[in-house]
């Protein structure tokens, strides 16, 4: 057997039809589903006269639209409540687990999929949504697919793919303070640009990814997808197996020891080979944050906004052009001159506890500037708000001037009411910084927790380095 | 799935790299239940001024693109979501094909399940494209799928690279679904194998209604 890679490993234990030339019939393992793009794909399984294969395999939740406020409260977006009701219905119909909007367990599905145990390593996961990735920290295949291919899981619990090329990406050094794992993916894609992980998983190694807990691991995962990646993947170590442990669908004492020992297989083996490898040296970075108009268009926070006329390639140069524009930035405008009117921590890439500890941290005992509008924190899940609770993170918060939230998408996308208002500038934890993504011509700076935390207290980015230091 | 076997239509430009699909189906219109009637808000925030006034500026809204079925673009097109508004927004506003020098993904495949074909041309191709259209007034395309050519009749004239089974799936207009389960024999053999079905060992609050609101 020639040396296989953790994501060549996965693949060959789920091909259950395998033609050449043709894409593969591979087997999924757990199938998570949203209000968002699902209901197109049930109302196609019903006109179809088609079951659901294996219910028990599919999880649902509610999470895009959510409230973040009171959720007593009645849904007085018609279109949401249909879309919840439709999820409900759809659920009940077939026998797919729902954690509803008033489930304890509910939560972003990227969150909750780990959270709970559900996502496991050596399992292939998908979900209606591009940030499917983010499970590939748990050593797991996971990707986003259409509401067509949802259906075609729903119908056949397979879906019909091709091969991807795989990817190395080795992170050396030691991360140094002040700098997350949100910097490290961050500054990867601005290396590789947003198109340059197309047709590829990725695989994340080296020292500085070792030494990450799962929950920052899940974090550079979670963005593969801006950087085009298919997948990313973190193969299962001690730390994975650690934070398994326990979880509600994870088996216990023995079984447990037994899956271990599994896990332990899947690791891609020495001498295997990837398509591409790509180095970045974690010691080197500094904290990241975005100027423009997708996730490629970072900076460290000690630069300025780039000149577009330096940009070589035409295509490159106009759409910088365009986002200077949009986002009404001067080029040559240091990064910590950029001031803010609100911050946004949350969303899949950064509302776990641990991004939320490390943001009350920093602004334990202070308070957001004056200028700001709103500071808001929506963690991922209820588990971690009730946790963050437990530890008094919200009182932090709040004593901060922060505002306290219950969990769901919220700002990252804007589907509820958490937006922002036309030509708002907001530093936010989350994965895009698209035209529109928080709100109609609101202005998105991605930034880590850290970073977004610092910039709360002083109104606009300040290198949180050198801030921690003086403060 | 509607077939695609060759098509000849007025084209129009998307004259941007990295067009991400929150621009093709802003987040307001995924509320919806249905696959249909989006294409009214393709594009919607650059398309529409405030009122849905038509923004003059915006190519799609120019006199001479009304009607277009064949869209050029440029790299990395449809990067971000994998929401299928978004094809299904192309496909209800009329396009039949796209020709870009590439696309991310989830979009790419999308196109397939929606009929619509996603022609790859490299990036000189692609300028000489956009050159011949903005010179052209009722430049008009022909995208024949069986021959993988896309031709303008007046000596632009490329072949494009397919996957042989996508290609035979749209030329057909193949049902995904039903070709799978053609091979139940098959799924059924690998469920045998063992499958490591889901064992909630503390109870959660699943539920299985929502309380209604
Ligand atoms: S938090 Fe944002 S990126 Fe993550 S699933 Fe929700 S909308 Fe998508």
């Amino acid at each position: 057997m020639p040396p296989l890679t953790l994501y060549e490993k996965i693949w060959n234990a789920h091909v259950v039809r395998e033609v050449p030339g043709q894409p593969s019939l591979i087997y999924i393992d757990r199938h998570l589903i949203h209000e968002g793009t699902s209901p197109q794909a049930f109302a196609g399984l019903k006109a179809a006269g088609r079951k659901v294969r294996r219910p028990e395999l599919t999880f649902a939740v509610m999470d895009h639209s959510v409230s973040t406020k009171n959720r007593d409260l009645p849904v007085l977006d018609a279109d949401a409540d249909g879309q919840f009701k439709a999820l409900a219905k759809n659920c009940a119909e077939t026998g797919v687990r729902l954690f509803d909007m008033h489930s304890h367990n509910q939560g972003i599905v990227h969150i909750i999929g780990p959270e709970l145990g559900i996502t496991q390593p050596g399992f292939t996961i998908v979900c209606g949504d591009s940030h499917t990735s983010t499970h590939g920290a748990m050593g797991a295949l996971a990707f986003g697919i259409g509401t067509s291919e949802i259906e075609h899981v729903l119908a056949t619990q397979c879906l019909s793919q091709f091969k991807s090329k795989t990817t190395r990406i080795e992170v050396k050094g030691k991360l140094g303070g002040g700098l997350a794992s949100k910097d490290i993916i961050l500054a990867i894609i601005g290396k590789l640009g947003i198109a340059g992980g197309n047709g590829h998983v990725f695989e994340y190694t080296g020292e500085a990814i070792r030494a990450l807990s799962m929950e920052a691991r899940m974090t550079i995962c979670n963005m593969s997808i801006e950087c085009g990646a298919r997948a990313g993947m973190v193969a299962p170590d001690e730390t994975t197996f650690a934070y398994l442990e326990g979880r509600p669908f994870v088996p216990r004492g023995k079984e447990f020891q037994k899956l271990v020992e599994h896990w332990k297989t899947l690791p891609s083996d020495p001498g295997a080979k990837f398509d591409e490898t790509v180095e970045l040296d974690a010691a080197k970075l500094a904290p990241q944050v975005t100027w423009g108009t997708n996730p490629g268009m970072v900076t460290d926070v000690t630069q300025r906004v780039p000149d577009p006329s330096l940009f070589t390639n035409e295509n490159d140069r106009k759409a910088a052009e365009r986002a200077l524009v949009y986002m009404d930035l001067k080029p040559g405008t240091p990064i910590t001159d950029i001031s803010l009117d609100r911050v946004f921590i949350g969303s899949c890439t950064n509302s776990r506890l641990e991004d939320l500890r490390l943001a009350a941290k920093l602004v334990a005992g202070k308070h957001v500037a004056k200028s700001l509008k709103q500071a808001l924190v929506v963690p991922g899940s209820r588990r971690v708000k009730a946790q963050a609770e437990e530890e008094g993170l919200d009182k932090i918060f709040v004593a901060a001037g922060f505002e306290w939230r219950d969990a769901g998408c919220s700002m990252c996308i804007g589907m509820n009411d958490d937006v922002l208002q036309p030509h708002e500038r907001c530093a936010s934890t989350s994965n895009r910084n698209f035209e529109g993504r928080q709100g109609k011509d609101g202005r998105t700076h991605l930034v880590s927790p850290l970073m977004a935390a610092a910039a709360a207290i002083e109104g606009h980015f300040v290198d949180v380095r050198k801030w921690r230091n003086g403060n | 799935m509607t077939p695609f076997t060759k098509h000849t239509g007025l084209v129009a430009p998307m004259d941007r790299v990295n067009v991400d699909t929150d621009q093709m189906v802003p987040k307001q219109f995924l509320k919806f239940l249905t696959r249909e009637g989006y294409g009214r808000v393709l594009f919607y925030d650059w398309r529409y001024l405030s009122g849905e006034k038509p923004n003059p500026d915006f190519a799609l809204n120019k006199p001479r693109y009304k009607g277009a079925s064949i869209l050029l673009a440029r790299a990395n097109f449809g990067c971000g979501s994998s929401r299928e508004h978004a094809p299904w927004a192309i496909g209800d506003y009329g396009f039949r094909a796209i020709i870009a020098p590439s696309y991310a993904d989830i979009f790419y495949n999308n196109c397939f399940k929606n009929g619509i074909l996603p022609v790859t041309l490299s990036d000189t191709d692609m300028d000489e494209l956009f050159s011949r259209l903005e010179k052209n007034e009722g430049y008009t395309l022909s995208v024949d799928l069986e021959n993988q050519t896309v031709s303008d009749g007046k000596g632009f004239d490329r072949k494009f690279e397919i996957d042989p089974f996508r290609k035979r799936c749209l030329l057909k207009g193949l049902d995904d679904i039903g070709l799978t389960l053609e091979h139940e024999s098959d799924i059924s053999a690998y469920e045998k194998k063992g499958l490591p079905t889901p064992q909630m060992v503390d109870a959660v609050d699943i539920q299985f209604y929502s309380r209604s609101n």
